[in-house]
């Protein structure tokens, strides 16, 4: 019977990874159209229904693009940094329950792929590997702007990881596990949100610098870097990162959801699709904040990181132990 | 001398009010109907001294009201019009026999219609006509001539100017009535 778990094993990874793909290139679209709106303009909405389309265009636009390979870079870490920064967005998902498990031919079928008693700290450390694929892009494109976004890239990503991995101490301490699925049952009389709205605005923060979205897009910030760590790319690989970009959104979104909102739990409608919407409002969030701030100066992001994120965090952790310990 | 030390709760509460007012604008701003014009299925009426494609115009009487006086031709900044000048063999009136103006190197900047003393030539709000091949921006003079008065349809020239000009004292319309000295008195 071992054969009929594999198969089902990879039916669920190609389900999921098709899935997470797909929205995550029609996020491009939707950040586009949402964007538009906020700048009471329309968007692509030319390529099918509303646009729809537009994706698939893009894509095929960026796949003929030549595939050029700057003079002086360092070719073999120039070409697998892309793969870095989307494989680690992907890998991030492994953990992620994303809905209630069901019954097939008497077998019992979770929503996930495995649940790591460690999830949390899983999910800490592989979205920090996402900062080589950025510090190694800038590094080996042999260029002054890519290596500066690079720098930018890790100094930013490895300061806002702390203040990441801070405001979840609280959600541990609360469900009393690592693991994700532990989380999202601790959360069934109701969703963390309501506790930890300090710390959940932290998660949000930080997900952004995380994402490298504005306001916190230093790494690429195109008005002072052109393109930041991806200048010199092109084509596919690009694409990669832009991908790899938006699976991030999506599983930062989904780690949101999971840790504060209440995972797949919610009234009336299945669980995959609570879980969908509750992950669909950090890409919200993202693209409103774009289109609200501008990026603040390089410094001010640092300060702002250690000087405000980091204390507050810690002093939320502080202030659930003692509430822990007084009422439970 | 102690430095002028910000107070922190005003700054934070500022701080907090300006990221406040953004996002609050940008949900405004989010909510209102979108601004754009979609081209081509709406076009913008565009208004009516806007500079696009050139034409040649007649005046009321239905002649040619270009003179081929050469003077939209030397003014013009890219040197795109061309003409030849004639004289009609009836009563001697110039025109021209052929007259060409160069679309792919006009810049429209309108400055033809400020020198042409008949209002013969004129800018019209028409700008959609692109083409592929880079001649079919040549356009002959039984491409630019109309048959109506453009932008000024009630002007002859050859009323106020020119060889035909007729009429009693008074009687020419940049004229003001003769005074009646009898009853112009103080």
């Amino acid at each position: 019977m071992w054969f009929l778990g594999f198969v089902i094993l990879l039916i669920k990874l190609a389900a999921v990874l098709g899935a997470l793909v797909l929205l995550a290139v029609y996020l491009v679209w939707i950040e586009r159209r949402l964007l538009a709106k906020f700048e009471t303009r329309l968007g692509p909405n030319r390529a099918g229904w509303h646009g729809a389309l537009q994706p698939f265009a893009d894509g095929v636009k960026i796949l003929l693009k030549e595939d050029l390979i700057p003079e002086g870079a360092d070719r073999f870490i120039f070409m697998m940094a892309p793969a870095v920064v989307a494989t680690s967005a992907l890998l991030l998902f492994v953990v992620v329950p994303f809905g209630e498990g069901f019954t097939l031919w008497g077998r019992r079928v979770p929503m996930l792929f495995t649940d790591l008693n460690v999830g949390l700290l899983y999910v800490v450390a592989i979205s920090t590997v996402a900062v080589y694929g950025v510090v190694l892009a800038g590094w080996s494109s042999n260029s002054l702007y890519s290596l500066l976004g690079g720098i930018r890239g890790a100094a930013q990503m490895i300061s806002y990881e702390l203040s990441l991995g801070l405001s979840l101490a609280p959600v541990v301490m609360m469900a009393g596990s690592f693991s994700l699925v532990d989380i999202v049952d601790a959360q069934a009389a109701y969703p963390f949100i309501l506790v930890q709205p300090v710390g959940f605005l932290i998660f949000l923060v930080s997900t952004m610098a995380e994402a490298h979205r504005l306001p916190f897009d230093i790494p690429e910030a195109e008005n002072e870097l052109m393109g930041g760590y991806h200048t010199e790319y092109s084509g596919m690989r690009f694409g990669l990162f832009f991908v790899g970009e938006y699976v991030n959104m999506l599983v930062l979104g989904s780690l949101a959801a999971v840790f504060f909102l209440g995972g797949w739990r919610g009234p009336l409608l299945p669980g995959v699709v609570w879980f969908v919407l509750k992950v669909l409002i950090v890409p919200f969030l993202l693209i409103w904040s774009r289109a609200a701030l501008p990026r603040p100066r390089y410094d001010q992001l640092m300060a702002f990181g250690w000087k405000c994120l980091i204390p507050v965090a810690l002093v939320n952790i502080i202030a659930t132990g003692g509430l822990m310990l007084l009422f439970g | 001398m102690t430095r002028n030390k910000p107070n922190i709760w005003k700054y934070s509460l500022s701080a907090v009010k300006g990221i406040y007012d953004a996002y609050a604008v940008s949900m405004i701003n989010f909510l209102r109907k979108p601004v754009t014009e979609e081209y081509p299925e709406y076009k913008r009426p565009l208004p009516e001294r806007s500079r696009g494609r050139i034409i040649l115009t007649r005046d009321p009487d239905g002649d040619e009201r270009c003179v081929a006086c050469y003077l939209c031709s030397a003014v013009c900044p890219t040197s795109c019009i061309s003409m030849e000048s004639a004289e009609r063999e009836e009563d001697g009136r110039r025109f021209a026999i052929w007259f060409r103006i160069n679309f792919a190197r006009c810049i429209y900047c309108g400055q033809c219609e400020e020198a042409c003393p008949t209002l013969a030539i004129q800018l019209t709000p028409d700008y959609e006509f692109c083409q592929y091949e880079v001649l079919d921006f040549v356009y002959e003079k039984e491409d630019l001539l109309v048959d109506h008065g453009g932008r000024h349809p009630d002007y002859n020239f050859y009323r106020h100017a020119g060889v035909t000009e007729k009429g009693d004292k008074g009687a020419h319309p940049d004229e003001e009535e003769p005074v009646n000295l009898k009853s112009n008195m103080p």
